[in-house]
């Protein structure tokens, strides 16, 4: 061990990193989320005083897990001695758990080992779906990356307590309703893991798109979506679709320092500066679509991860092979038949054929489905741009600029219809 | 085991007509879930309601006890009936309530009860 300056620093990462994993287990262990996220926060507020005294030990985060299992067994056998019953009745039910959820002292040891199935139930556990999307979406930050609630608050712009009672309430729907602590089986696993992908999906989209807040991206929820779609595909490496979204999630932020310009502003796929783009996940993302089209089990976030790859293909926006993405999205209407595939593929159709033909798969789609879906009025106001329809491109941009919420791609949609109207 | 009240819901307009041949079906399906609730050892206790008009609501403020003719809640949405069953967790207490949805082809409320059964 060594003194260490630098330790409060290092002490974030190693929370950053073993948080959700330390929280799994011990829930596992205590058989209450809120025990076992006291335990977690005890053994980092340990270390917080220890490591700059005695020096960070050379396995940080084992220590972390150690002392919080050692915290939670002190716990628990204060709580066997005193009040054991009530700790009892506290309990997440742990039906489908083979072992004792009320074991012996002597097999403590044992029981608190950390199990890499653990995250795993506390993902299925979090984004049960009996439980809305944003708290399936607030309690995964939560439990999963270690996200305090202010900081999960900023992220959504929501005031702080709000947030703190989507939180709790949702905790407390899943003891007061006996949630267990599990894998789904296989019958239940498809539409289960359905929802975990599509919470770790909504947590990557908001840090790639902030719906709200000055910047365009919010790096830090598109970094832990991506954290937490590798622990997926670590866990279960037989899903397809999980390779599918870890893919396109790396494929998509791999665009990440194109995307907005100097000043801030927001930068088109078609005119970024594709040398930005990091190789790196670009390989990484490629890798994992081509091990996806081995496996022949396509799904919506293999083809979406698909596309994605396409795109990265290409050295210039002029370059890419839009008869491919128009033939990719044809797949993904048929595994999902909605406006944003369609408005989509549109886009795709007018690169290929031209603004007309676009605009003709737009008059396609149902009006209703769309009348306040913005990058429909985006896609529009382009296409009629692009096809000398003036008066139409400035309703639409107008449509379109009421619907954003995010100021960076206001300013951008603003400029554009100042193009169009330069005497308005 | 838990303790779970699955309530069924239906606008107060909703009128009973054992004769139709909807309420004949819809008859047929819940005794047949009954039937699969009990021979489980998940049935507590079930039963359909009277009409909500045939509520009273009795109150105690401080010693004096009043009463108003109708239901409690003065909405459109009213509990048709109920059942308590006694399941393992919440998600076998889910399945139980997806089967009664199609079976009284109504929507069902699922909740827990405080203390476990």
């Amino acid at each position: 061990m060594r003194a260490d300056r630098a330790a409060p620093a290092l002490l974030d990462s190693v929370f950053r990193r073993e948080a959700g994993r330390c929280t799994a287990t011990l829930i596992r262990v205590l058989g209450d989320v809120d025990l076992a996220e006291d335990a977690v926060a005890e053994a980092f507020a340990i270390a917080a005083t220890r490591w700059p005294v005695d020096g960070v030990p050379l396995n940080p985060g084992g220590w972390i897990t150690t002392t919080a299992r050692n915290r939670a067994i002190d716990r628990i056998r204060r709580e066997r001695d005193s009040d054991g019953r009530h700790a009892a009745a506290r309990r997440l039910h742990e039906a489908s758990m083979e072992r004792d959820p009320d074991p012996e002292l002597a097999d403590l040891d044992a029981y608190v080992d950390v199990v890499p199935d653990d995250q795993l139930r506390l993902m299925f556990l979090c984004c049960h779906p009996a439980l809305a999307r944003d708290a399936q979406v607030a309690l995964t930050l939560r439990l999963l990356g270690g996200l305090e609630t202010p900081e999960i608050a900023r992220c959504f712009v929501v005031p702080e307590a709000t947030m703190a009672q989507r939180i709790v309430r949702a905790k407390r729907k899943l003891r007061d309703n006996h949630a267990s602590y599990r894998i789904p089986e296989a019958a239940e696993l498809p539409d289960r893991l359905g929802v975990v992908l599509h919470a770790i999906r909504l947590i990557f989209t908001e840090g790639h798109r902030a719906t709200t807040g000055d910047a365009l991206v919010r790096t830090d929820l598109s970094d832990e979506a991506i954290r937490l779609g590798r622990v997926l595909v670590d866990l279960m490496p037989d899903e397809p679709e999980a390779v599918g979204l870890l893919a396109l999630m790396l494929l998509t932020d791999a665009r990440r320092p194109a995307r907005t310009a100097a000043d801030g502003s927001l930068v088109p796929l078609a005119d970024q500066d594709r040398a930005q783009w990091d190789r790196a996940m670009i390989a990484e993302g490629h890798q994992l679509v081509r091990a996806c089209l081995r496996r022949n089990q396509p799904g919506p976030f293999q083809i979406h991860a698909a596309i994605a790859a396409v795109h990265a293909d290409a050295s210039t926006a002029e370059d890419t092979d839009w008869s491919q993405i128009v033939a990719l999205y044809d797949q993904l209407l048929a595994h999902r038949p909605d406006a944003v595939v369609a408005t989509n593929r549109a886009v795709a159709v007018a690169e290929l054929k031209g603004a007309e033909a676009g605009l003709r798969e737009l008059a396609e789609i149902d009006e209703s489905a769309v009348a306040d879906y913005q990058p429909f009025h985006c896609v529009r106001a382009d296409l009629l741009r692009r096809n000398d329809r003036l008066d139409e491109a400035i309703v639409a941009y107008d449509r379109a600029i009421d619907l954003t919420t995010n100021p960076v791609e206001a300013r951008f949609l603003a400029d554009r219809r100042a193009a169009v109207a330069p005497t308005t | 085991m838990a303790e779970y009240l699955l309530s069924v819901w239906h606008d107060e307009e909703f009128e009973v007509d054992f004769e139709g041949d909807d309420m004949q079906r819809i008859v047929a399906q819940v005794d047949q879930f009954n039937a699969d609730l009990q021979s489980t050892n998940t049935w507590v206790y079930g039963n359909g309601l009277q009409p909500a008009s045939s509520a009273t609501v009795v109150r105690g403020t401080d010693g004096d006890v009043s009463m108003t003719d109708g239901p409690y809640a003065e909405s459109k949405e009213q509990m048709g009936g109920f059942w308590v069953i006694e399941a393992a967790d919440f998600d076998t207490a889910l399945e139980w309530a997806r089967k009664a949805t199609v079976a009284c082809e109504g929507p069902v409320e699922l909740r827990p009860f405080q203390s476990e059964g």
